[in-house]
């Protein structure tokens, strides 16, 4: 079976962000990127289907800026076969990202397609669902367990009760939640190896996808600053200011 | 121009998010219709018609649909989506399942979490884990929403009596996936993202069996039972209690952090809590940059004189 896995390059979840003085965005020169925690959970999924026998090759796919294919070969140091770069400089929504996949899986059939369950600059939580609509294939969303077997994937997802189990026939989307696994590392002999794996470039051009943005930001601000309060030496002083100041108790 | 509520309900009672998105709905104006999809799910229809703001419910009634998949949901969704502007759901994992697979059915780009409604087409949103506000305009012709419902106060649930409009669901039935089981986490405490108070506790709890010091405390105070990502992630407690990016948005009246360093992406998940107290052995902890009241000392120590002091 075939596996495609998206990967996003991000600012590292690490990095306290900073909105740029224009009001135009957050500041993203200069900073360090990686790749979305969720994507790494994704990839990592996916070697482990190809070290169970499950998967027999797995195809990366990321769309973004030249600098991408570090992500991307990121992914092939950690097992990927090989890697498709979607390359433009547009800030594609989850829309367009889904519409670009389309295209690749048309391309490349794969039996499932992984994908982290968002990527944490957008926060939108949605080319999973989108591109399984485009292909009108089953979703299994927000993922803590993928068990493949008789052409049907159980996915175990966390819900906001708990847990849920879903059967989808295959081909379906799965979307990554953290808890899925705990992502390998790359080795150095690794790192050097996924220099030569394949990396394919395209554009959305030539996949035929139109990338145009459907919504505008107008502005974009820090939010309102919350102040540090004050420090309380004992929990009596604490439960009086909690019950008499802020009268919340 | 009307707007269209997907109502989240488990086919007895109607989900306190509905209500939360049903005052975004209010926000944006005009007529407001609910959508109930479910099975033996008469009593949440009549619940929405009884919504003060709804003038109109569809509902949906199908066997398959006692748990609806997602690709079940967002076709009927779609059938009945003629004629709307504005299609919304809460932003909970059953929001965030459909909406996006609507979305893209309908070609149009979706808005996730919107926090205020500026405009019909203008919204904001957070991202980059709450750390940046957006203000976004949409050009699409129907606009596809997810409310956070922390953000929005809950209408009232009494004083309407809309009309109920039986909509067919069996040709939208989905085959190709289906729902297999479930498991809820019990609990007699209030709902995390509702709850007016909740006290959370992180990796410095050291286990599982301390967390029972936390809900002695929950007891006392109604309180409903939160943690962080490293307290799930150590198996203290189940993953429905994580609050953060990635689990629950919480916005209650009073927030206790205990044993919790506040890293960032615990922060999306609580920092629009009314007062803040964190309770900490480490005074250089981040936490302590964002609480009301912050208490420097051993958690083992301070939480049963907490509780007895309640």
């Amino acid at each position: 079976m075939k596996i495609l896995v998206t990967v996003k390059r991000v600012v590292d979840y690490n990095v306290k962000v900073r909105v740029k003085d224009d009001n135009s965005g957050v500041e993203t020169a200069n900073v360090k990127m990686s790749m979305n925690p969720f994507c790494e959970i994704a990839v990592e999924e996916a070697v482990r289907l190809k070290e169970k026998g499950v998967a027999t090759e797995i195809v990366v796919a990321s769309i973004g800026p030249a600098q991408s294919q570090e992500t991307l070969r990121t992914a092939l140091a950690l097992g990927a076969d090989r890697a498709i770069l979607v390359k433009t400089e547009e800030n594609v929504e989850p829309l367009g990202v889904a519409k670009l996949l389309k295209e690749v899986i048309g391309k490349e059939s794969p039996e499932l397609v992984i994908m982290g369950k968002q990527s944490i600059d957008g926060d939108n939580n949605q080319s999973g669902q989108m591109l399984a609509a485009l292909l009108d294939w089953p979703q299994g969303t927000f993922a803590s367990e993928v068990n493949i077997a008789d052409g049907k994937a159980a996915v175990t997802r966390e819900v906001d009760g708990g847990l849920e189990t879903v059967a989808l026939n295959l081909p379906a989307v799965v979307t990554t939640d953290l808890r899925l696994n705990e992502p390998r590392f790359a080795s150095l002999p690794n790192i050097m190896k996924a220099k030569r794996k394949p990396l394919e470039e395209t554009t959305p051009a030539d996949l035929g996808v139109d990338i145009a943005a459907r919504t505008t930001t107008l502005k974009v601000e820090a939010p309102a600053q919350r102040q540090a309060g004050i420090k309380v030496e004992t929990v009596a002083e604490l439960v009086e200011k909690l019950k008499n100041e802020a009268k919340v108790i | 121009m009307a707007i269209l509520v997907i109502a989240e309900h488990n086919n007895e009672t109607l989900g306190a998010s509905t209500l939360s998105t049903l005052a975004a709905a209010a926000k944006i104006g005009g007529d407001v219709h609910v959508l109930v999809a479910g099975s033996n799910s008469q009593a949440v229809a009549e619940a929405a018609s009884a919504c003060s703001s709804v003038s109109k419910v569809l509902h949906a009634e199908h066997a398959d649909l006692a748990h609806p998949t997602a690709e079940s949901l967002a076709a009927i969704v779609v059938a009945n989506a003629e004629g709307y502007s504005h299609i919304l759901a809460s932003a909970s994992t059953f929001g965030k399942n459909f909406t996006p697979r609507v979305g893209a059915k309908l070609d149009v780009q979706p808005i996730s979490d919107i926090v205020s409604v500026e405009s019909e087409d203008t919204f904001k949103r957070p991202i980059y884990a709450g750390n940046a506000i957006a203000t976004v305009q949409s050009s699409d012709s129907v606009k596809v929403i997810t409310v956070r419902g922390t953000a929005f106060d809950a209408v009232e649930a009494s004083g309407g009596s809309a009309e109920i409009a039986a909509i067919d669901a069996a040709a939208h039935i989905f085959d190709k996936s289906k729902f297999e089981s479930q498991e809820l986490t019990k609990s007699e405490r209030p709902e995390l993202t509702a709850a007016k108070v909740i006290i959370s506790g992180g990796r410095g709890m050291g286990s599982g069996e301390n967390f029972q010091m936390i809900e002695e405390i929950a007891d006392k105070l109604g309180a409903a039972v939160g943690a962080s990502r490293a307290a799930v992630d150590a198996g203290f407690v189940p993953n429905d209690y994580q609050v953060g990016q990635t689990g629950k948005i919480v916005a209650p009246e009073l927030y206790i952090a205990v044993g919790i360093s506040g890293a960032i992406q615990h922060l999306a998940g609580m920092k629009d809590s009314k007062v803040i107290v964190a309770i900490n052995k480490d005074e250089e902890a981040p936490i302590f940059q964002i609480a009301d009241y912050g208490l420097v000392a051993d958690l083992f120590k301070v939480l049963p004189e907490l509780k007895d002091a309640l």
